[in-house]
């Protein structure tokens, strides 16, 4: 899932200072899920806003409203008849929903209220941790399962390097190392021997390095 | 000020608290009407949501009261409410709430006596504190 986190309400108050009547959105998918900008979320923030503006001897009319999905413009349609008199938006989804909402409603500010972080998986109730960065040429197949481009710190396609501590990244003890965990993993497959063969450096441009990105399905796209 | 009386909600698990709260009943002991009280299946039910929603309608002050450590009905509901109480504690302060305003008490359905102590002792706390801000808040947009 993508994972995000609710920024201060300090700056989200700033935000939204100068407007009378705004629309707070939530998303059912990825945000709900870590806990960041589902609907539960959105109420806690509805009323945090409008408390924080009344103590200040302002008041805002917060209008709740979450979409099944913010990144896909058939539900952001369903906005249309809750922006009546709305005079600002604030989106609790991912980076990927803010834009299709501002997208959408083009003579309208629309204001993130949650910092995107990583794509992550669960480690246990309440903990999401980074495990893939999308790099567009996945070789999870060659290193047992665990991925060097999203948790080893340094990237490395041929690990461990000398920061490597008892299964620690010197970044932090917090932290496994990413080799460490591949090393383990192979064994427990019986495939050291992908272990002695070398990785050639990386081709980024899968990922981030030739620009933005884009999937077309001839099949699907009209 | 001088007249100020509190409005206090007390989220209270049917399990301890509410049945303790019958206890104090039984046993004569008295506690402030200022207390309203809030039954719950578990204080693990308590949402943040119930809290944040109390202190926006002009509740002073708010307490959950689940059973003590070790003795949830539901195994663990009461520290799952310490943790999600010190969550909003946090928020509060992030709004401008004093975060003394909520506070994770713990009793047994037994325990009358302390159900009695806790609301006298709370009351007088935020007795002490007046007024949440957003009370005041809510009272001066009236008076407007």
């Amino acid at each position: 899932m993508i994972t995000a986190e609710r920024k201060p309400l300090e700056e989200l108050v700033e935000y939204i200072r100068p407007f009378r009547r705004i629309l707070l959105v939530g998303c059912n998918e990825c945000v709900t899920v870590c806990a960041a900008g589902g609907r539960k979320e959105v109420g806690l923030l509805a009323s945090g806003l409008q408390m924080a503006l009344l103590k200040a001897g302002a008041s805002i009319e917060v209008r709740e409203h979450t979409l099944e999905r913010q990144c896909d413009p058939e539900y952001v349609e369903e906005l249309v008849p809750m922006l009546d008199g709305v005079e600002a938006v604030m989106s609790m989804a991912c980076g990927c929903g803010v834009q299709e909402v501002a997208r959408r409603f083009k003579d309208k500010p629309v204001f993130p209220a949650v910092n995107t972080k990583f794509m992550g998986a669960s480690e246990r109730q309440g903990v999401w941790a980074e495990r893939c960065m999308g790099c567009g040429n996945c070789l999870l197949g060659e290193t047992g399962g665990i991925c060097p481009i999203a948790r080893c710190a340094k990237q490395l396609m041929n690990g461990p390097c000398g920061g490597s501590t008892s299964g620690h990244c010197e970044i932090g003890d917090e932290v496994d190392c990413a080799w460490a965990l591949i090393w383990e993993r192979l064994k427990e497959l019986g495939q050291q021997d992908r272990y002695v063969e070398i990785t050639p450096a990386k081709d980024w441009r899968t990922g981030k390095g030739a620009g933005p990105r884009k999937i077309i399905r001839e099949d699907l796209a009209e | 000020m001088d007249n100020f009386e509190p409005v206090i909600v007390a989220f209270c698990c049917h399990y301890c608290a509410y049945t303790a709260a019958d206890m104090a009943g039984s046993q004569r002991l008295s506690y402030p009407p200022n207390v309203k009280v809030i039954r719950v299946p578990c204080s693990g039910k308590v949402d943040a949501m119930h809290i944040v929603k109390a202190f926006e309608k002009g509740a002073d002050g708010v307490y959950v009261a689940g059973c003590l450590e070790g003795d949830c009905h539901f195994k663990n509901g009461n520290s799952r409410a310490s943790r999600m109480v010190a969550y909003v504690r946090r928020y509060m302060d992030e709004i401008g709430i004093e975060p003394d305003r909520l506070e994770m008490v713990t009793m047994s359905a037994g325990m009358g006596y302390r159900f009695a102590q806790a609301a006298t002792e709370i009351t007088e706390k935020i007795r002490g504190m007046g007024p949440s801000p957003i009370h005041a808040a809510i009272d001066t947009g009236k008076a407007a």
